[in-house]
């Protein structure tokens, strides 16, 4: 399978930092909001060199929400920032009206999204953000993988006209994807070759996947390993093209399975090409407090987790 | 043009510059589209009247005279005044003026919340019908967007102003208060909130429902410029009460403008009772209601 090196741990919701801070210096169309979590958005860098672009809301997301649909008519790109749960579920007829159904090219951002928010607690670790914003017509909905493609992410997601929900993490993972590499929406990233089942994977778990690949081809399995960044719209040509080959599929995020990659994965598979799946995904529950990685054990989220759905789904073929 | 005393509770002297215009034009526009409100809503047997009446004067100050206009429509707005309608149930106005002002044919209006309509029963850009720049229904986001619009006025050193309108149980949706707090705090100053001060809601006086408290003090002590207009179905109240709240913008404040106005105005039987917040007139009803409203400009 092929290889790939952690450049060095690092956080997604930094990634976003970069990209607003590159975004800041070259389109000057672009603003950002952030309802008081500029340190955990890591836009301080944004906000020094453009203090006019940017809108302190406050601790108001429906608010924020709203301005930032206003803000587009006048042709500014805004981009919201807080934590997942807070610009979803707390806002979602806001989105729904003001965003989505009117269609405004606002970006929504949403930082330490799942389990891996950590020691907060379930009050804070939103598990049920994609269903949420994949179900809006016209949403497109984003789970970057590591440090450089959120970057990557956040640059190209401002040249796309249109209502975007951007997630990613707090926890430092591996940083393993190309620098300065070209993010296209909508299209999945196959990252290792193999002919035995599919793994599809999304924002955190796709370096768990890769890691789960290397163990599988200890025991003889060939794993096919998907980066799927963009959930919606989603890729379907190319999941296809891989289960056709290895004739099953396990999927992998950090979200509830109801709602989330899999069960678009599911449809996909159903109505065009049936084939046995396992979902690595929360079953139906809320998260607790713990580290990251406790909580990506306890709740079945890791390398482990695939390997073992990867068996079970082997038996199914 | 009623001749009756006019109460304005500010100091008139300060709108002294501006000269009222001829009130006749206006009095001709009011008069047809509480015709248009009427028949809009008869026709599909749903809708909502009530408020649609009680801003009809509101409305045509505001497009007819008030507002600077471009010819045409886009949607960024810049180099204009904009108007954002909040309280989207009250569609059946909004169209009708924006017809009658020229954004869409007014035979348009004969379709009014059928199926395949630009005319949703809540206004929307979804089907793209010109002069809406935001979906409304779902109550308390319009200030919100409002204040968005009107920052992005300030990034685009566009001096023009931002309206909208809200209802008054409509403040009762905890993010216009999220709203309200924002824009005194960053002193959007080229906003101007209006409130339909109407004191009814679907389930009946807000009173009853839930008291809305002194909005004047309330407004004031979040940090705004308020100014009321008591008669709010007078076009002369309208438009020097208006003219007064545009000389306030651009000094640090946003201005609030507390419109008292009659649910219904204009019939009869659709005043003094909130039964036709969101119910249509029968046959016999709509003869009765267009029969106090003179055809000035002719049915769509």
């Amino acid at each position: 399978m092929t290889k790939y090196t952690d450049q060095g741990k690092n956080d997604t919701r930094s990634g976003y930092g970069a990209g607003m801070t590159e975004l800041g210096r070259t389109n000057p169309n672009v603003v950002a909001l952030c309802a008081d979590l500029v340190g955990s958005l890591k836009i301080q860098t944004f906000i020094d060199e453009n203090p006019d672009r940017f809108f302190q809301i406050g601790i108001a997301e429906a608010n924020m929400m709203g301005i930032a649909a206003g803000l587009t008519i006048g042709g500014k790109i805004p981009f919201t920032g807080t934590f997942a749960n807070f610009s979803t579920g707390r806002v979602y007829d806001q989105i729904r009206q003001s965003i989505a159904y009117s269609g405004k090219n606002v970006k929504i951002c949403a930082s330490h999204a799942g389990v891996t928010l950590g020691e907060d607690g379930a009050t804070h670790q939103i598990l049920e953000d994609i269903g949420l914003m994949k179900m809006l017509p016209g949403m497109v909905v984003i789970n970057p993988c590591d440090y450089n493609q959120t970057k990557a992410a956040t640059i190209a997601i401002a040249d796309y006209e249109g209502p975007v929900y951007l997630r990613f993490g707090r926890p430092k993972v591996a940083n393993f994807t190309p620098v300065d590499q070209k993010f296209e929406i909508g299209k999945a990233v196959l990252l290792s070759e193999g002919t035995d089942v599919t793994i599809v994977a999304t924002g955190h778990l796709v370096w768990e996947s890769l890691l789960a690949a290397e163990a599988l081809e200890q025991q003889g399995i060939s794993a096919e390993v998907i980066n799927i960044h963009t959930i919606k719209p989603l890729d379907a040509e190319a999941v296809l093209k891989s289960v056709q080959k290895t004739g099953c599929v396990v999927t992998a995020e950090e979200h509830n399975y109801l709602g989330g990659l899999g069960e678009s994965i599911s449809r996909v598979l159903a109505t065009q090409y049936p084939a046995p799946q396992e979902f690595v995904a929360t079953n139906d529950t809320f998260g607790e407090s713990g580290t990251p990685d406790q909580l990506m054990e306890k709740y079945g989220l890791n390398n482990k987790a695939v390997v073992k759905a990867v068996l079970k789904v082997l038996e199914r073929k | 043009m009623s001749t009756q005393k006019i109460a304005i509770t500010f100091e008139a002297n300060k709108s002294d510059s501006y000269n009222m215009p001829e009130l006749s034009k206006l009095q001709d526009l009011v008069s047809q589209t509480r015709r248009d409100i009427l028949r809009m809503v008869h026709k599909v047997n749903s809708g909502h009247p009530g408020g649609s009446l009680g801003c009809t004067e509101f409305f045509v100050a505001l497009y007819h005279e008030l507002m600077e206009l471009k010819d045409g429509f886009d949607m960024d707005g810049n180099g204009e005044d904009l108007f954002f309608l909040s309280n989207g149930h009250i569609s059946p106005v909004y169209y009708s003026v924006l017809s009658r002002r020229g954004y869409f044919p007014v035979e348009e209006l004969n379709t009014f919340r059928l199926i395949d309509s630009r005319l949703q029963g809540h206004p929307t850009t979804h089907e793209g019908l010109p002069g809406i720049r935001i979906a409304s229904g779902s109550l308390g986001q319009g200030m919100s967007v409002a204040i968005g619009a009107a920052l992005a006025k300030k990034l685009n050193n566009d001096d023009h102003l931002i309206y909208s309108l809200h209802g008054d149980g409509e403040l009762q949706e905890g993010q216009n208060w999220e709203a309200i707090m924002y824009a005194a705090g960053n002193k959007v100053d080229n906003l101007i909130s209006t409130i339909d001060v109407n004191g009814k809601q679907i389930d009946g006086a807000t009173d009853d429902v839930l008291p809305l408290g002194d909005l004047k003090a309330k407004f004031e002590a979040f940090g705004w410029d308020v100014l009321e207009i008591s008669e709010g179905n007078n076009l002369e109240a309208i438009l020097t009460g208006m003219n007064e709240a545009k000389s306030r913008t651009g000094k640090g404040k946003p201005v609030c403008v507390l419109l008292q106005t009659m649910m219904g105005n204009g019939v009869d039987f659709m005043m003094h009772t909130h039964a036709w917040h969101g119910k249509a007139p029968n046959d016999e009803q709509l003869e009765n209601a267009l029969s106090q409203n003179a055809e000035t400009l002719g049915d769509y």
